[in-house]
């Protein structure tokens, strides 16, 4: 019984553990994703340039936040079943600010940044206490817990949601309007958060969490308290993660509760599966085939969870790896 | 007002921790025995509601509709098993999170495909309708109580099988350490086919029973699913006593909580901010229960593994 570990151990997780890969090649496939990332506005102009912009930019807010939930899963084993519950934080910190006015996008930045790391603090204490599959239901509980407190919020639209009065603002300028100007924020923030999460992975606190991944007895007996680093991790997941939410609530310049439940969490997870576990470019490029496969599908029938569900249980049994693995990050 | 509302609560609360402990018995065993999470239990709970809607919509008779949908709701459960769950048991907790969550989507829109979105009624059955007076003035429906005897009366029944009998005995044991059981020369698979074919029934069941008074819809059983795992979390997984006391507990918290809340609330602020507060913590009490009882009690109230 595998109770204790929350992931096999003999699946495979991370590029840099499981096989020597030729340095070059590392920043190949994450070269050509930001490359692409950075044209495609230059490409929208040829196609429908407002639906092509629009669904980039979903694109790479779901990949900012399925990037920082690998953090977790990926690199800490800690199978978090409730990170849609920062991005719910994140949308609504820019809603309720906005609707009281205060629509200055760095104010609303600090304020998700703030309530995301309070509650990813509060909650990831207590979480961590526990191990295994309670930790995947009492992460999931967190969630839910913030959901109902979403439907409950009869001032800030309640169960409907709540619609944005403007985007942010930056410097008091209406810049965000601007559809090219917020996917360049978002990429900005895509690729920065690429890059810290890049430098934390391979600094030694990420060796230290991929160490407790693979035996935390172990890593304890050497003199490391994996709860401190596993806490560590989980705050800055959840930061990111209200980043993410922030700039949600931008594109779609709408909150609902629906952001932060279970079944968005249990999209995240699937997003990086299907990128490949442990892999940050992965998880973008997993963002992108999930947002891709369920727009192409619904175009085709309104019944296209009939086919998406049966992928999703396709990639699980058969693709072990993910994309990633397919295109062959990992031996 | 008082006594005669909370009583009428607190049977409300009990009836749906009955429920509550049948969805939960099933998935609490499964993840005990096998260590399989199976995200898909509320999706049996949902089929179990649709497939008596289709059979007494079909045959007009309730009764007949349920006892068509039982064995309608075994032959699926075990299909499923068969089909997918099978390949999932020497896999991650991970995988099998996954891949169910599949199950679930699928399922949601597979009823919207037969069914449509729009919600089914099934109709209260004649002979159970209306309301029987508990007390002097209040009434209460005669088919909630049914709920509740029909309910404990399984409880009861399962409890016996799980404690008196040899199979109830090697499920036991194969909720403590299936390694062990297998090594003495149990078919610890068949076992599981066995526990994993009774839960998805029970779920089936419990859903069926609620039909006629919620309505019947898809992703009816995603919010029930959720509270199932609280519930299993809560008791400690694989322990059929923990599952019956947290379903009760939750049951009792979550009706309790949304009528007293305000109510409590109102000693310590004024009308308008209690009764908003009350209704803002109600939804989240069980979350916080389980939150607290995790933290004093991480592996439960009654942990069955070592």
């Amino acid at each position: 019984m595998s109770v204790n570990n929350l992931i096999d151990l003999d699946t495979p997780v991370s590029p840099a553990l499981s096989a020597p890969v030729r340095p070059g090649r590392v920043f190949v496939l994450p070269l050509v994703v930001f490359a692409l990332f950075a044209l495609v506005p230059l490409l929208a102009l040829y196609g429908p340039q407002s639906f092509i912009l629009a669904l980039v930019t979903r694109i790479m807010i779901l990949a900012l936040a399925a990037m920082s939930l690998d953090l977790l899963i990926g690199y800490g084993a800690m199978i978090s079943f409730g990170h849609a519950a920062f991005v719910g934080l994140g949308a609504y910190s820019v809603a309720i600010l906005s609707s009281h006015g205060i629509n200055d996008g760095f104010v609303q930045l600090a304020v998700a940044l703030a309530v995301s790391f309070l509650f990813a603090l509060f909650t990831g204490a207590i979480s961590l206490r526990t191990k295994g599959v309670y930790f995947i239901m009492i992460t999931l509980a967190f969630g839910q817990m913030l959901y109902f407190l979403g439907t409950s919020l009869a001032a800030y639209g309640g169960d409907d949601g709540l619609t944005l009065a403007s985007r942010s603002t930056l410097f008091g300028s209406r810049i965000l309007k601007n559809d090219i100007v917020l996917y360049y924020v978002v990429f900005g923030f895509l690729l920065g958060a690429y890059l810290l999460l890049r430098g934390i992975v391979a600094s030694r606190f990420g060796r230290v969490l991929r160490g407790i991944r693979e035996n935390p007895v172990r890593m304890e007996a050497i003199g490391f308290a994996p709860y401190r680093y596993q806490l560590t991790a989980y705050v800055i997941a959840g930061m990111i993660a209200g980043v993410s939410g922030c700039l949600l609530a931008n594109q779609t310049e709408f909150v609902s509760p629906a952001f932060t439940t279970w079944q968005r969490s249990g999209d995240l997870i699937f997003v990086i599966v299907l990128g490949g576990l442990g892999s940050l470019h992965g998880a973008i490029i997993g963002a992108a085939v999930f947002s891709l496969l369920a727009d192409i599908l619904s175009h085709y029938t309104e019944h296209w969870a009939l086919i998406f569900g049966p992928i999703l249980i396709l990639v699980v049994l058969y693709a072990r790896g993910g994309i990633g693995g397919l295109l062959g990050s990992k031996p | 007002m008082t006594l005669t509302l909370a009583l009428v609560q607190i049977l409300n609360g009990l009836q749906f921790g009955l429920i509550l402990f049948l969805i939960a018995a099933g998935l609490t065993l499964v993840f005990g025995v096998m260590d399989f999470i199976n995200l898909a239990h509320g999706v049996q709970y949902m089929v179990g509601a649709y497939f008596v809607a289709a059979f007494t919509a079909m045959t007009g008779s309730f009764l007949l509709g349920l006892a068509l949908a039982l064995p309608t709701a075994l032959a699926f459960g075990l299909l499923l098993e068969v089909l997918i769950f099978r390949h999932l048991y020497d896999r991650s907790h991970l995988d099998q999170v996954l891949a169910t969550f599949g199950v679930i989507i699928f399922l949601n829109q597979a009823v919207k495909f037969v069914w449509g979105a729009a919600p089914l009624n099934v109709p209260i059955p004649d002979a159970l309708s209306g309301t029987i007076e508990i007390t002097d003035g209040m009434l209460y429906p005669v088919y909630r109580l049914v709920i509740i005897a029909v309910g404990l009366a399984v409880g009861l029944a399962l409890y016996f099988v799980v404690n008196k009998t040899r199979l109830g005995m090697l499920v036991r044991a194969g909720a403590s350490n299936a390694a062990m059981v297998s090594a003495l020369g149990v078919n610890i698979r068949f076992l599981f086919t066995i526990v994993f074919g009774v839960g998805a029934m029970l779920a089936g069941f419990a859903g069926a029973m609620v039909a006629p008074i919620l309505s019947v819809e898809p992703g009816m059983g995603d919010n029930v699913l959720i509270l199932a795992f609280v519930v299993i979390v809560i008791g400690g997984i694989g322990s059929i006593r923990g599952a019956f006391i947290a379903a009760l507990l939750i049951g009792l918290v979550d009706t309790l909580g949304r009528f007293f809340a305000p109510t409590l609330l109102r000693v310590l602020l004024d009308p308008a901010t209690a009764s908003q507060t009350g209704r803002a913590i109600a939804p989240m009490l069980i979350y916080i229960l389980m939150a607290a009882v995790l933290f004093f009690r991480p592996s439960g109230l009654f942990p069955s593994k070592q």
